[in-house]
Formats: C-alpha cells, structure tokens, sequence
C-alpha cells in the first residue's frame, strides 16, 4: 500500500482519479499529435494526387526490406509495451520491468535500422538536391515528404526512448512505484509512435510498388 | 457614483466573511527564490507568466512605436525599409505568440480556473510549470533571434519568401514559435483535464461560470490547431535548412500549401486570442449590472460554435491567392456563419445590461468598451469575409484595423478590465478606482483614435507593409500616430498606479465587487490550497437576484455565492 501512497501525488485525492487523468490527458494529447501527423499526411496525399505517376514512380526507390523488418520490430515494441504497463498496473515488477526493456531495445533496433537505411538512401542519391539521381521536380517532394516523416517519425521515437528510458530506470531503481500512472500514459505515446508508422510505411513504402 | 453602487452594505447581506481562511496567503506560504521558480501553485506560475508577458508586451509595443514613429511622414525618416519589416515582423510575432495567445489563458486561466471550480490546483501542476519555463525558452530564443538581426517575414511566413529568399534569422524564429506552441498546448491539455476532472462536487458543466467555458473551448481550440502550425514551422524549417522540396515552386513546390496550413491554425488561432475575452467580459457584465447573464446556455453554445466552425473559415484569407472561386464562396458563407455566435454573445451581454443596475467601476468600463470595439471589428469581419469588398481591401490597413479592434481594443482592454477585476483578488489590494476609470476611458478613446482612421485610409487604399506612402495618406496616418501616444499612455498609467496600490492600495476583502464566483469566497490572496474546506455547489453562477424575476430597480438584492462549505 505504501507504493500507492507514494504514487500519489497533488492534487488527487485517489490514486484512481490520477491515473484517469494522466490517461485522460495524455489522449487529449494524442489528440494534438494526430493532427500534427494528420496535416502531414494530408499535405503528401495532397500532392500524390497531384502526381500520381511520379509518386508512385518516385516510392518504388524507398528500400522496402529495411521499411517492413522496422514495421515488424515497432509493432512488436508494442507488444511489449503492453506487457510491461500492464504488469507494472498488476504489481509484477520482473515482467514489467522485462516489458520496459524489450520495448527500449526493440526501439533503439528500430531506429539503427532506419539508420541504415536512411544512410543506404543517401549513397543511392535520394536525397534532394544536387546528388538527386531521380528526375525532379515530383520525386523531389516525394522525398522532401519521405525524409521529413521519417525524421519527425524518429524524432518521436527518440522521445519515446527517452520517456521510457527514464521511468523503467526509476522502477529499477525503485524510485518509482509500479502503481504510478506514468507506465500507463507512456505506453499510450508509444502506441501513436507504432501507429503513426501504421500509417507511414503503407504510404512511403508499399505506395510504389501495388 | 450612483446611489446603488458596489460597496454600500445590502439589506439582508450576510456579514462579510473576514480574515483568513485556510492558512496564510499564497504570496507569503513560502519565502526564496526556489518557492517562486520551482513552484508548482498555479497562482504563483499564473504570476511569472504575467511577469514574462508584460516583458513581452514591452517588447512588441517597442516594434509598435517604431512602425508608428516611422509612419508619422511619407517619407522613410527612420528605418531602412528591411528595417522596417523587422520591426512590423517583431511587432506581430511578438504579439501574437507571446502576448495574446497566452495572455489570459496562462494568467487569469492559469490562477482563476481552479478556484472558479472549486479545485486545489490545475490537474498536472508540474506540467504547468513546465510549460512556464519551454514559453521562457522560446521568447529568449525569439529575442536572440532579434537582437542577433531579427526577421523580415511578417509574423505570417509566407512562401517562398520565408524558404527560399529571406536573408533573416527564419528558422530561429520559427523554432521559438514551434517551442511556444508547446508550451500552448500543454497549459491547454492542463486545463481540459482540470475542467473534466476536477469540479467540485455539485459543480455540473452548466453550473460553470462563463470564463470556465471560455477557457475550456479555448484549450480545445488550442490543443488541435496548434499542431498544425508546428507542422508548418518544421516544414520550413526543413525547405530553408535541408533544401527540401516542398513549398518552393522554383523546385515543384506548392506555396499554397503552407498558406493552407498556416491559415488552419491561424484562424482558429484568432478564437484562442478572443474566446478568453468573451470570458472575462460575461463574468465583468455581470457583476456590475447586478444581473443573471441573459441566456447562460446559448452563451454556453455560443463558445463551442465558435471553437468548432472555427476551423472551417481559414480560407477566407486566401480570396486573392487563386484558390477556386467555389472554394471561396463556401469559406465566406461559414464565415457569415461564425459571426453568428458572436453577435448572439454581444446582444447576451447588451440583454443582461437591460434592467440591470450598473455601475460604472473601472472594470466595467473596459468591458462596455469591450462590447463597442469588438463589435465594430466583428461587422467589418463581415465586410472581409464578402469576397468582393475583400478582393478591394486585401492587404489594406482596414484589414490591419479590422484585426486590431478585435485583438486589440478586443482582448487586451478585456485584459485590462479582467486585470482590474480580479487585483484585489490577487494580491489582496484595492486599486484607485479614480486612476482606473481614467485609464480606461483613456483606453478607449486612444484606441479609437489610433485604429478609427486605419479603416479609412485601408478603404481609400494604403496597402499594410509599407514604410512610404503617397502624400494624400498622412493625415490618417498622423491621427493614427498621435491616437498611439494616447494608447501608449493608457497601458502604462494602470502599470503605475497597480504597483502603486500593492504597498499604498486599501486591503481588499474578500468579495470586493459582491460577485458569486467560487473565487471570491475565499480570502484575499487565497491560501496555498485555495479553499480552507472544499466548497460544494448547488445553484448555477450568477445568482444576483431571485431566478424567475429580475432585479428591482430601486434597491440590490443580496448576491449569492455560488458555492456553500460543508
């Protein structure tokens, strides 16, 4: 019971209601970045349509093998992301604890791989400008918009990583009481981050190539 | 002073509830600077915002002298042209992201929304501070980004300009836009959150006063169009530092896209500036004319109208841009449709004047001031959301005049008035009610004279942006100029006498004004944790006479709080 004391924090009266509001607030929050993606990918569908051809010409570059191994890796990040703030909600440290550390390593693998890739992309001249080896302008803004969602993407991982990185060193250091809902708002970020990708990889990576 | 002014002791009123209640004040609980900067009472973050602000508000009003300076001839005098779209660019991006968006949200919002509900503090108070110190960040960056030479965009951005062409410190600027945009978005989830889950027990969303409505619409507003502008940021951000392709037309680049997205959020941007006044304004009206808003719900309604068709009007910035004629036709007739709200709200207030039995302190004067100006700025809306006058007056100072009287003679006397409303609330001072109402009626008529003769000249066609103008222009130009000195004097004089009263002013009580917010009952400056117990409710707000009729006209009824104790 101590821990639900401790997790308790002004100016809730019980530890139930804090947890509705962090959830609560970070869906209000989630709200918020599913219009920053939303605006993106409008904005890309904007000129898909513009260039059918181009577009579809310009997605058959993207490297399609490191795009579905990092999907299988995010969605499996999830997973374990679920795992763990459920455990952590339970009492189970170990799993918890596991769940938090699987999803810290699949995210970090995710973002080695698109390191990769992004570097594979930049040797193979797909990033605009001088070196661009395709025929601008269209395939140009398919890549303006393949490297702005692939960096704003894994800006988001990145801040993901660090949440997570964050509150699973506290737990293990048992600085954090596994009752705080702090597991359970950041599992719902890091299911925007999986889900956002959902939505990426069929427009960057399969568009191309139906 | 008529003979039923505030003050004067009521048949039937209750004694005056003294002394201090629940412990000593906010202000004197803890001592040293850490108390003050690590804080996490939302009073105490609502007065470093108003600290920050008022820096700011230094800040852009300095861009404003030197426009205003610089205008006075025909000539150029002062500033080189580049330096003159420095200067109307610090102006805007100043004003706007660091004065009106936050202004009364993170001050008023900040220290009246938990009290208003009968809360100990905002639902996430380590955010709020959070958001205190990420709104201080992005104003240093934005200033270093001035001092080191400042921007020549406009506070607007446009493409390719912004991208591609201006030789300023663009991305500087724009990441301190994005950062301050963060900081609107977290006090935004703070407050939805608050409102949603922390009212007191018999406080039911239609027993909420109107300024919590206000600032509830004003979140939701906030938390989904702000994205949209930190998207478009990135994106230049990304053309001017990566060479990406994506607003630029020389490389294939639509610009009309950015002035899409920038327009989603910076109209529905306007409603977070107003939406807060319109707040203020009920909660002022009121009070001091003694009577039970008329038409609490459709008020209520009013404000989620305007924050959802709210994003269905941003086109109607864009008629001479080459977007379809159909596109602009439909973008005008829902901007006929978003005035509708707002004159429901302004006949409300004119409605709740009717029978009432004003009374004419300071505050109430900004707020009639309040109710003519935004009115004249909302009719000349109309006049720029027909397509054909707006084709003639694109680009005019009567669309600058227009957006001052709205966002100026609007929200900023609403801060006045809110400001006075609400002192002896804050710091436990009366101010000099002489001083004030001079002040506000110096508000009012510099405004006037400042802004009156920017429709014209706009109409007669002086296009905004330019340092030189043809010589048949000056005399407005002239008005205008000498009516800012008015204005100028009218914001400083209340900082005058306001620091005046915190060591000189008389101790206020605890209900001042005789006002039914959960907020006055309290003391005055409430303790640490607002309420020494919590308050429980069961009446809606207002309750200034009898439900079923009005106020008799010779006599006040005794006001009832809204709130009892248990």
């Amino acid at each position: 019971m101590s821990g639900e004391a401790e997790a308790l924090r002004e100016p809730w009266a019980s530890l139930r209601r804090q947890r509705e509001a962090a959830s609560f607030g970070m869906w209000l929050f989630l709200g918020s970045e599913a219009l920053l993606f939303g605006g993106l990918i409008l904005a890309f569908s904007v000129n898909r349509l513009l260039h059918p051809d181009a577009f579809a010409g310009a997605g058959h570059e993207t490297n399609v093998v490191y795009g579905t191994v990092n999907t299988v890796v995010l969605l499996t990040s999830s997973l374990a992301m679920a795992v763990g703030a459920e455990a952590a909600r339970a009492g189970l440290r170990e799993l918890a604890l596991l769940g938090l550390s699987l999803t810290l390593a699949l995210a970090v693998a995710f973002l080695v791989i698109k390191g990769f890739e992004w570097s594979a992309d930049i040797d193979e001249g797909l990033f605009p400008g001088q070196a661009f080896k395709l025929a601008p302008p269209a395939a140009g803004i398919f890549f303006a918009f393949y490297w702005f969602m692939t960096g704003l993407h894994g800006l988001h991982v990145t801040a993901g990583i660090s949440v997570i990185a964050w509150i699973t060193w506290q737990a293990w250091r048992g600085e954090r009481p596994l009752e705080s809902p702090a597991f359970e708002a950041a599992a719902l970020y890091w299911h925007l981050v999986d889900i956002v990708w959902v939505f990426l990889y069929p427009l960057l990576y399969l568009g191309g190539r139906s | 002073m008529s003979d039923i002014a505030a003050g004067q002791p009521v048949p039937g009123e209750a004694h005056p509830r003294q002394g201090l209640r629940g412990g000593p004040s906010y202000l004197t609980a803890e001592h040293g600077l850490a108390a003050w900067f690590l804080t996490t009472d939302h009073k105490r973050i609502a007065l470093l915002y108003a600290a920050a602000l008022t820096v700011f508000f230094f800040i852009g009003g300095a861009g404003a002298v030197a426009i205003r300076m610089e205008l006075f001839t025909p000539a150029a005098d002062l500033l080189s042209a580049d330096g003159y779209n420095r200067m109307f660019t610090l102006h805007g991006t100043v004003m706007v992201w660091f004065f009106l968006v936050p202004s009364i949200p993170n001050t008023f919002g900040n220290f009246l929304l938990p009290l208003m509900i009968g809360a100990k503090d905002l639902a996430f108070p380590r955010l709020n501070l959070f958001s205190w110190y990420l709104f201080v960040g992005a104003g240093a960056l934005l200033v270093g980004a001035l001092v080191a030479g400042g921007v020549d965009t406009g506070w607007t951005f446009y493409t390719p300009f912004s991208t591609g062409y201006s030789q300023s410190y663009v991305m500087a600027a724009a990441l301190a836009v994005v950062l301050a945009g963060f900081s609107s978005i977290a006090t935004g989830v703070n407050f939805i959150a608050t409102v949603h889950l922390l009212r007191t027990p018999g406080m039911t969303w239609f027993r909420l006063p109107l300024l919590v409505w206000a600032l509830y619409g004003t979140s939701l507003v906030i938390v989904l169009a702000t994205p949209v502008l930190t998207l478009v940021l990135l994106l230049i951000v990304a053309e001017r530092a990566f060479g990406l392709p994506i607003f630029d037309p020389a490389l294939g680049g639509d610009p009309l896209l950015f002035q899409h997205l920038f327009w989603f959020y910076s109209h529905p941007a306007v409603y977070i500036m107003i939406l807060p006044s319109f707040g203020v304004i009920s909660e002022l009206v009121t009070c001091f004319s003694r009577r039970q808003v008329f038409g609490y719900t459709f008020m209520v309604y009013a404000i989620l109208w305007i924050a959802v068709v709210g994003f269905l009007v941003w086109g109607h910035h864009m008629f001479v841009s080459g977007q379809s004629l159909f596109a602009s036709l439909v973008f005008s007739f829902l901007s006929f449709v978003i005035a509708v709200p707002s004159a429901i709200k302004v006949f409300n207030w004119t409605f709740t004047l009717y029978r009432g039995q004003i009374t004419f302190e300071a505050p109430m004067l900004y707020a009639l001031g309040f109710i003519g100006l935004f009115t004249l700025g909302g009719l000349t809306g109309l006049f720029l959301a027909s397509v054909p006058i707006d084709v003639h007056v694109t680009d005019t100072y009567f669309v600058v005049a227009h957006f001052h009287f709205i966002m100026v003679g609007g929200a900023v006397s609403a801060f006045y008035g809110g400001l006075h409303f609400w002192w002896p609330k804050v710091t436990g001072r009366l101010y000099p009610e002489a001083w004030a109402r001079f002040a506000a009626v110096l508000m009012f008529f510099g405004f006037s004279f400042t802004f009156f003769p920017q429709f014209v000249m706009g109409f007669l066609g002086m296009p905004r942006r330019y340092q030189v103008y043809p010589p048949e222009f000056q005399i407005w130009h002239v008005l205008s100029s000498s009516g800012a000195v008015l204005l100028a004097a009218a914001y400083l004089l209340p900082m005058g006498y306001l620091a005046w009263s915190l060591i000189w002013g008389e101790r206020a009580g605890e209900d001042p004004w005789q006002a039914t917010g959960l907020e006055w009952r309290t003391s005055s400056p409430p303790p640490r944790d607002n309420f020494r117990a919590v308050p429980v409710v069961d009446t809606g707000p207002y309750f200034y006479h009898p439900d079923k009729e009005g106020p008799r006209h010779d006599r006040r009824e005794a006001h009832q709080n809204q709130g009892h104790e248990t």
